[in-house]
C-alpha cells in the first residue's frame, strides 16, 4: 500500500508491504542506514527513532503505521551541516565506543531533554533504560547527556 | 525477522473496526500499541490474516472518571498512565515498571490486558483493584470482570466480533492504598515475581476490601482469594499480614527456570505480599492527605533488597 511519511522534514511516498517494519522502510527503502537493527526483538533500542517526537523502537512498528506521521532519525539531528547539541556532546564526552547504540542513545536523549531540560543523573539513567550499550559505556553516555543539557541551557557556549 | 503476510486496514471509526472484526473473526487481530503482538508475529507465533489498526480511531485515547470508575481507553499508552494524575495505588505503582520507556510510548494497557500473558503486569493489577474490561461488539458494550475475562495463558473470553475498548477501575471512596512489587533481572524484563496489592480501609480502620494478585508465578494471572478473604473485615496487624502472605505463597505455582528455583520464587511471593500489604496499609493511612507522591520510579531499576530476609 502507498504511504506518505515525513522523515527528517522531507516527505516520502513509498509503496510498502504492510509487513515491512519501520526500521527496514527507513534503511532499505529510504537508504537511511543510521537507524540500526540490533536485537530485532524490541529489547535493545538500537533502532530507536522519534515518531511524532516520541522515541519508539522501529523494529516493533510497521512502516504503514507511520503513514501521515513524522519520523526523526539520527540523520535528521544535524541542521544545515551543524551538529545538534546532543551530537556534539556525545562526541566531546566520548559517549560511544563501538557506536552501534549511539543513534538510538542520541535520539532518546533528544526527546528526554525536550521533555526535561535539566534531568538528574537518575532521570537520565531512567530515560535511557530502554537502550542497551553492549560496550557498557554508560558512564560516558550519561556524561554526554549532562553535557548536552548544560549546553542547551547556555546556547552561547554551544 | 518479518511477520508472515497479512492484510492491513487502518480503521477510522470504532464501528468500522468492529465490522471488520466481525467479518474475519479470529483470523483478524487488533493492532493498538503492537508491542506484544508484533514480536509474536515476527517470531511467527501469531500469523493473523488481517490486522485492524485502531490507532486512527478518535477518542480511544482518553482517561476519565465516570460513575466512580476510572475509564482507561484502548489507546492509552503505558507512558500516558505514568504521566497521568488520575492514577492511584497499584495502577500508579505498576505503570513505570512496565517494559522500558520506548515500549511504554507505544504499548497500551488494554492491549496488554487482552494479550493475557501470565507474565504481563497489568492483569494482576486489575485483579487486585477489582477492574472490569469493556468489550464492544456489534450489539454494543458489555463489561466483563477481569477474572472472567482472563481465561488461560494468551486466551481471553472475548467473542470473535468484540474489541476491548476500555478498562474500568473502581475508584476507592475512602482510605485506600496499593502497590505493585516486581522482581526482575533488569529494566524491560518480564517479572520473575510480580505481586499486586490494593487495600481499602473502613472508617474503623478494619480492612473493607483486599485485592491480591500474582504475575509470573502462576499459569495465568491469579487473584489470591483465600488471602483476600482472610484480610477482609479484620484490623491490619503484623500477624494477619504474615498469614495472608503465607497463603499467597502457598497458592502460587512457580517453576524452576533460569530466573531461579521454584522454592526461592515462592518465598519471594511471601515476602513481596508481606511488604506490599505494609505499603498498601501505609498509603491507605495517609490517603486522606493530598495525592501523595509515592511513585516507585526508583524501585524498578535498583536491585531489590534481599527477598530471602
Amino acid at each position: 500500500m502507498e504511504i506518505t511519511v515525513d522523515v527528517n522534514g522531507v516527505e516520502h511516498t513509498v509503496d510498502a508491504e504492510p509487513r515491512m517494519l519501520l526500521v527496514h522502510l527507513l534503511r532499505d527503502r529510504l537508504g537511511l542506514t543510521g537507524t540500526h537493527v540490533g536485537c530485532d526483538t524490541s529489547s535493545c533500542g538500537a533502532c530507536a527513532v522519534l515518531l511524532d517526537g516520541a522515541p519508539v523502537k522501529a523494529c516493533t512498528v510497521l512502516g504503514v503505521q507511520a503513514d501521515g506521521r513524522s519520523i526523526t532519525t539520527v540523520e535528521g539531528l544535524k541542521t544545515n551541516g551543524t551538529r545538534d547539541v546532543v551530537q556534539q556532546a556525545f562526541s566531546d564526552e566520548h559517549g560511544l565506543q563501538c557506536g552501534f547504540c549511539t543513534p538510538g542513545m542520541m535520539l532518546v536523549t533528544k526527546a528526554l531533554l525536550e521533555a526535561n531540560p535539566d534531568p538528574s543523573e537518575d532521570e537520565i539513567r531512567w530515560g535511557l533504560s530502554g537502550n542497551l550499550c553492549r560496550c557498557t559505556g554508560y558512564v560516558n553516555i550519561v556524561k554526554s547527556v549532562q553535557a548536552a543539557a548544560a549546553r542547551a541551557a547556555t546556547p552561547a557556549d554551544a | 525477522m518479518y511477520p508472515s503476510q497479512f492484510d492491513y486496514v487502518a480503521a477510522t471509526s470504532l464501528a468500522e473496526a468492529i465490522e471488520l472484526k466481525a467479518a474475519d473473526g479470529d483470523e483478524a487481530r487488533v493492532l493498538a500499541g503492537g508491542q506484544s503482538l508484533l514480536p509474536l508475529m515476527k517470531l511467527r507465533f501469531a500469523t493473523p490474516a488481517k490486522l485492524i489498526d485502531i490507532n486512527r480511531i478518535p477518542d480511544l485515547d482518553s482517561i476519565n472518571r465516570h460513575n466512580g470508575h476510572l475509564r482507561i481507553g484502548a489507546l492509552v499508552r503505558h507512558a500516558d498512565i505514568v504521566e497521568s494524575d488520575e492514577m492511584f495505588g497499584a495502577i500508579e505503582s505498576c505503570a513505570p515498571m512496565v517494559a522500558d520507556p520506548l515500549v511504554r510510548n507505544l504499548g497500551t494497557l488494554c492491549g496488554s490486558v487482552a494479550h493475557c500473558d501470565p507474565e504481563g503486569d497489568w492483569n494482576a493489577v486489575l485483579m487486585a483493584t477489582g477492574a472490569d474490561v469493556v468489550a464492544t461488539g456489534p450489539s454494543g458494550e458489555r463489561t466483563i470482570p477481569i477474572s472472567e475475562f482472563v481465561e488461560s495463558a494468551f486466551t481471553n473470553t472475548l467473542a470473535d466480533d468484540e474489541i476491548v475498548t476500555a478498562v474500568l477501575v473502581p475508584v476507592p471512596g475512602g482510605r485506600s492504598g496499593g502497590t505493585y512489587m516486581k522482581l526482575k533481572r533488569k529494566v524491560g524484563d518480564y517479572a520473575t515475581v510480580g505481586v499486586a496489592v490494593q487495600l481499602d480501609l473502613a472508617g474503623d480502620g478494619t480492612i473493607a476490601r483486599a485485592g491480591i494478585a500474582l504475575t509470573s508465578v502462576v499459569p495465568i494471572n491469579t487473584k489470591i482469594t483465600a488471602a483476600e478473604q482472610l484480610l477482609q473485615g479484620n484490623a491490619p496487624t503484623d500477624e494477619l499480614f504474615d498469614e495472608a502472605a503465607q497463603l499467597a505463597a502457598e497458592a502460587s505455582e512457580p517453576r524452576d527456570d533460569v530466573r531461579g528455583t521454584a522454592a526461592w520464587k515462592r518465598n519471594v511471593v511471601r515476602v513481596y505480599v508481606r511488604r506490599g500489604l505494609d505499603l498498601a496499609a501505609e498509603h491507605a493511612n495517609r490517603s486522606d492527605e493530598p495525592q501523595s507522591d509515592y511513585s516507585q520510579l526508583d524501585q524498578a531499576d535498583q536491585p531489590p533488597s534481599d527477598p530471602q530476609q
